[in-house]
Parts: structure tokens; C-alpha cells; sequence
């Protein structure tokens, strides 16, 4: 974008820029301001934030069905967090979200980051490979479940077919089908969707990096490892920070991807089972109280990423170095 | 020496790398093949090229399947939402960063907010209130929805666009008498056309792929969108791979077409974040 080949500081003039021809054209009138701005403050007012703020309504209450009943307080909270069965599937789930979130960072963030480092120093195919890489991209998450579930079926899949052939008949096994793999292959099927992400935006950032940084490393005799990691790696720490956040906000999403390569109760013995998966089944297949409990459910949930990612943010942003 | 150890260590990095390639686009290819196969050399042999070419699969996933009502409605959706939300973005974001006003800086934070909101937790409310206003198992319920989720991403990416470009054009168009709305048509529409592309390509595929939404306010079979009408086909078809694979590259194809005419805006929009 125009904005990202633009220095900082003509950014900066620009900004002000604007501001200024604001200024001497005078006050805009609200009956303009309101045209151009009423539009999409009703729209986004009406259809994302009233239900969320109706959801810390609802919660506050207990509910028959779709009658509401007395007021509760925090009622819901507590037995949202107390009663069986919510008060273990809750901490499983959480406790899956965050296995999710390190398996995520530890490997999709982390080869797209070496697919990006390769890819930079050779720019032969470039755009081809990053085009192939990232073709997954913009695949629904519920069609690549449905592809991966086809394709590690345990009889007729091609996976097993191809283990089989190649004589590791012992690695042939139901993938999705055995709690202690159903996590882990989740992990690796949403990093095959979503590599191409973490790629391009640390492609961008290297690109953004002065050659001459890294070849004075070299002249003062650093190894290219200790080159990468004291010269460049610091200087990625803004696209680490996007990504980190993206990866946060992404993982609590998660619910097309379970759905499809587990169902609505996160596969084998729930071992795919995900806040928003059970936030669903709160809602939609849950008991009279529903609407009580998944509200509050929701709220709980809003708090931890919406709170937690502004925190992240906070802290990844003082860890930045600017060149 | 030298030049033969950096010939080898070339030849590793780009092995890596094709072999990658293959781990990305093997999956594909194995779906894509396989929609070309029947169902019985499917089950005999999983990975295999095809006998002869039959378009059988695609003509009953097409027909049989109803996977052409599905993708209209998908269609209908997609394109409804994709251009309100532009629509109401360019607006508003032009306003945002173009004219100083009270509270200016309230409003372009409570935008920006809704871009860490997981706004799929609303659900419910939006569940209740749409039963309320008839909009229930209708498909302009979901135009709206899709619309309004996408404002906060539409509005900062074309913010940031706008931040960086120059303001003589407009001052010299206002110093002709021009008003603020003709400003906006003439001048200020036809320059943010990049930014406009990035944000139509990133809001068409996130809600051409949305499965949530449908799965809870669709009821009726001819309402639903693709994605929502797959898992009835998954249930319908579940041995009938090879019409299951056709069924799976129809849904891709219009987002292969995206994908295939705006890379540049793709890559673009992805690094978005960064220029703050």
C-alpha cells in the first residue's frame, strides 16, 4: 500500500496535512459529517456492538427458554464456572485454545518465518512460491476441514494410502479419530490454511530492512545465524508483534475448522473441543438457562481476548526497536 | 571452494522450498484430480490419476446436490455485503481523516476497537433480535451482518490509505466551488481505488467462507450459502467421494478467480497492519 512505501516522516506530513486543509476550509458542516459518517456508525453500532452489549444484559439475568426470569447478577458467572458439566469442558476448552495458540505460533509462525527468510535471499520463483504458499489462504476453513477429513480417513484416505506404500504401515493410524492426535493434526491443518499470512507480512518486513545493516555484521566477522538473529530478528519485532496479535484474536475464532474435522463436540472425547465450539453448544443445544449461560459465557471470553491482546500489544510494542 | 559450498547450500534452500510447495499444493491436487475420478477407483485406489475424463461429478454435485442454488445465494450475499461495506466505509473513513470535528478522534477509536472484537460472540442477541425484525432465515440478515463486521477492517485500511495522500487536489477543487459531497465523488473516490480493491478482496473471501452465521440464522435449504449447504451435501454424499470432491472445487472456484486477479491487493491488504 502507498501508505507503506511512504517514509514515516512524509506519512507524518501528509497527516498533517490533511488536518490542516481541514482546518482552512473552514468548519465542515454536520449535516455533512453526519451523511458520511451516520452510514456505518448505524450499521456497525446496530448489528456488532448492540449485541454485544445485549449479551452483558442477558447474562445478567436467568432465563426460561426465551423468557426472562429474575434478575441474577452474576449468577450465570458462577455457575457457568461451578456446575457440571460447564465447569470442566470450560477449562478443557481454554486449556485446548492455548495449546492451540503455542502449537500455532511454535510451528506455522515459525516455519513462515523460515519459508520468508529462504524465500528473500533467493528471489528466483519468488512470486510463484509465495503465490502457492499462500493459495490456502483464502480457502474456507470449513471446506479445508472436509479436505483433510477426506483426505486422513483412516481406510480410504490418500495419507494413510501413501504410508501404506511407503512401508510405514505402523504410521498408518485414524488421525482424526484418536484423542491423542486429533489436537496436534489440528494444529498442523490451520498452519497448511494460514503459513501464507505470517509469510508475506515478515516478507514485507525484511524487505523493509537496509541490506547495509546486515553486510556490516558480516565485515565485523558475525556468523550469517548471528547476523540474522542480532541484526534482523530485533528489527522484525513489529511484524512478530502483528502477527502474535493476529494469531491470538485468530485462535479464539476457531470453529468452522473443529466443526468440520470434529464436529460440534470437538472430535474424540472432546479432544478438539475449543471456547467457541462449546460457546456454541451453550447457546444452541443448551438447557432452559441457555441464553443465561452462554451470555455469560460470551462476556468471560470477550474479556480474556479482548483484554489480553491489548495487553500483548502493549507489551510486544515496548519490545520493538525502530531502525 | 567457496562458490561449490554456496552452489549446494542454493540447491538445499530451493529443495526446501519446492518441497513445500508440494505440502501446500498436493492437498489441492489430490482434491482436484479426484473430482475427475469415480467413486470406485476412488475407494480402490486413494491417489491415482483418473481413467478417462468424466464431468459426471461436477453435472450431479452441480444438479443433484443443489450446489447451484447454494452458490447464487452465496453470490447474492457476498456481493450485497462486500458493497455496502465499502460503500459505508469509504464514507465514513473519508470524513474521518479529511474533516476536524468534535469527537472525531471518539469515533475513529470506537471503529477501530470493533478490529480486536471477536464479533462471532454476539451471536445470540443478533439471534433474538433478527427473530424479532423478520429477519430470520432471510438473506439480507446476513448482507447486513456480514456489512457491519466488516466496517472496522474497511475503515483502518482505508484511513491509512488516505493519510498518505497528498490534499492539493481536493483544496484546489474546493477553491472552484466545489461542494463537499462532489468533492468526495470526483476527487477523493477515484484516488483511493487501491485501497478500495484491497478491501473488497479481503471482505469477499471471509464472507464467501463464513459458515457460522448461516449455520445459526438459515433454516430453509434454497436460502443456504455455500459453505452451510456443503455440510448437508457431506451428509447426503459421505461416500460419494468422488462427487464430494467435485462439490469442493465448485466452492473454490470463485475464490481461486479473486485470488488469480489480485494478488498485489492480497499481499497489500496483509501487510496493511504494518504501516501504522
Amino acid at each position: 500500500m502507498t501508505a507503506g512505501r511512504l517514509g514515516p516522516a512524509r506519512y507524518r506530513a501528509g497527516y498533517r496535512a490533511g488536518y490542516r486543509a481541514g482546518y482552512r476550509a473552514g468548519r465542515t458542516s454536520p449535516a455533512w459529517i453526519a451523511a458520511f459518517c451516520l452510514p456505518a456508525l448505524v450499521l456497525y453500532g446496530v448489528f456488532v456492538v448492540v449485541p454485544l452489549v445485549t449479551a452483558l444484559y442477558y447474562g445478567l439475568f436467568r432465563w426460561e427458554g426465551i423468557r426472562r426470569g429474575e434478575f441474577a447478577g452474576l449468577g450465570n458467572y458462577l455457575e457457568v464456572l461451578t456446575r457440571y458439566p460447564l465447569n470442566q469442558e470450560i477449562p478443557a476448552a481454554l486449556w485446548h485454545n492455548v495449546l492451540f495458540f503455542a502449537g500455532t505460533m511454535a510451528i506455522q509462525n515459525t516455519v513462515g518465518l523460515g519459508l520468508a527468510v529462504l524465500l528473500y535471499r533467493n528471489p528466483r520463483g519468488k512470486r510463484f512460491l509465495q503465490t502457492i504458499f499462500s493459495l490456502p489462504y483464502l480457502i474456507s476453513p470449513l471446506i479445508v476441514g472436509y479436505v483433510w477429513s477426506l483426505l486422513l480417513s483412516p481406510t480410504f484416505g490418500p495419507i494413510n494410502f501413501l504410508l501404506r506404500a511407503a512401508g510405514l504401515e505402523s504410521w498408518a493410524r485414524p488421525w482424526l479419530g484418536a484423542p491423542d492426535t486429533a489436537l496436534p493434526v489440528l494444529v498442523l491443518v490451520n498452519a497448511w490454511q494460514w503459513i501464507g499470512g505470517p509469510m508475506l507480512i515478515f516478507l514485507a518486513a525484511l524487505g523493509g530492512i537496509p541490506r547495509e545493516l546486515e553486510e556490516a555484521a558480516a565485515m565485523d566477522g558475525a556468523s550469517p545465524f548471528r547476523a540474522f538473529w542480532s541484526v534482523r530478528f530485533p528489527l522484525l519485532m513489529p511484524a512478530v508483534g502483528v502477527i502474535t496479535v493476529l494469531t491470538f484474536i485468530g485462535c479464539f475464532n476457531l470453529f468452522d475448522l473443529v466443526y468440520a474435522l470434529g464436529g460440534s463436540d470437538g472430535g474424540p472425547g472432546g479432544a478438539m473441543d475449543v471456547l467457541g465450539l462449546l460457546y456454541y453448544r451453550t447457546a444452541f443445544e443448551g438447557g432452559t438457562n441457555a441464553i443465561g449461560e452462554s451470555s455469560a459465557l460470551a462476556i468471560m471470553i470477550f474479556i480474556l481476548v479482548f483484554g489480553a491482546s491489548a495487553v500483548l500489544e502493549r507489551f510486544l510494542r515496548r519490545r520493538e526497536v525502530t531502525s | 571452494m567457496t562458490t561449490r559450498r554456496r552452489g549446494v547450500r542454493v540447491l538445499v534452500v530451493h529443495a526446501l522450498l519446492w518441497s513445500y510447495a508440494a505440502v501446500a499444493f498436493g492437498p489441492l491436487l489430490l482434491v482436484a484430480i479426484g473430482s475427475f475420478r469415480t467413486n470406485a477407483d476412488i475407494l480402490r485406489q486413494p491417489v491415482g490419476l483418473p481413467e478417462s475424463l468424466t464431468l459426471d461429478n461436477y453435472l450431479r454435485a452441480w444438479e443433484t446436490a443443489s450446489i447451484s442454488t447454494y452458490f447464487a445465494n452465496s453470490l447474492l450475499v457476498t456481493v450485497g455485503a462486500v458493497a455496502l461495506c465499502v460503500a459505508v466505509s469509504a464514507t465514513a473513513a473519508y470524513a474521518l481523516s479529511r474533516w476536524r470535528f468534535r469527537g472525531r478522534a471518539l469515533l475513529a477509536a470506537f471503529f477501530l476497537s470493533g478490529l480486536m472484537i471477536p464479533a462471532k460472540l454476539g451471536l445470540l442477541p443478533v439471534f433474538y433480535m433478527y427473530l424479532s425484525m423478520g429477519l430470520i432465515d432471510t438473506r439480507p440478515g446476513l448482507m447486513l451482518l456480514y456489512a457491519a463486521s466488516g466496517v472496522p477492517f474497511s475503515i483502518f485500511v482505508i484511513m491509512g490509505f488516505m493519510r498518505g495522500l497528498p490534499t492539493g487536489l481536493e483544496e484546489a477543487a474546493r477553491l472552484d466551488g466545489a461542494n463537499e459531497g462532489r468533492l468526495f465523488v470526483s476527487i477523493a473516490l477515484p484516488l483511493m481505488r487501491p485501497a478500495l480493491a484491497v478491501v473488497t478482496v479481503f471482505q469477499f473471501a471471509p464472507t464467501w467462507n463464513d459458515f457460522f452465521y448461516p449455520l445459526v440464522l438459515l433454516r430453509s435449504d434454497a436460502k443456504y450459502t455455500v459453505p452451510v449447504g456443503l455440510t448437508r451435501f457431506f451428509g447426503e454424499f459421505a461416500t460419494d467421494r468422488a462427487t464430494l470432491f467435485a462439490g469442493l472445487v465448485i466452492a473454490l472456484v470463485p475464490l481461486a478467480l479473486v485470488f488469480a486477479l489480485a494478488t498485489k491487493q492480497i499481499i497489500a491488504g496483509l501487510t496493511a497492519g504494518m504501516s501504522r
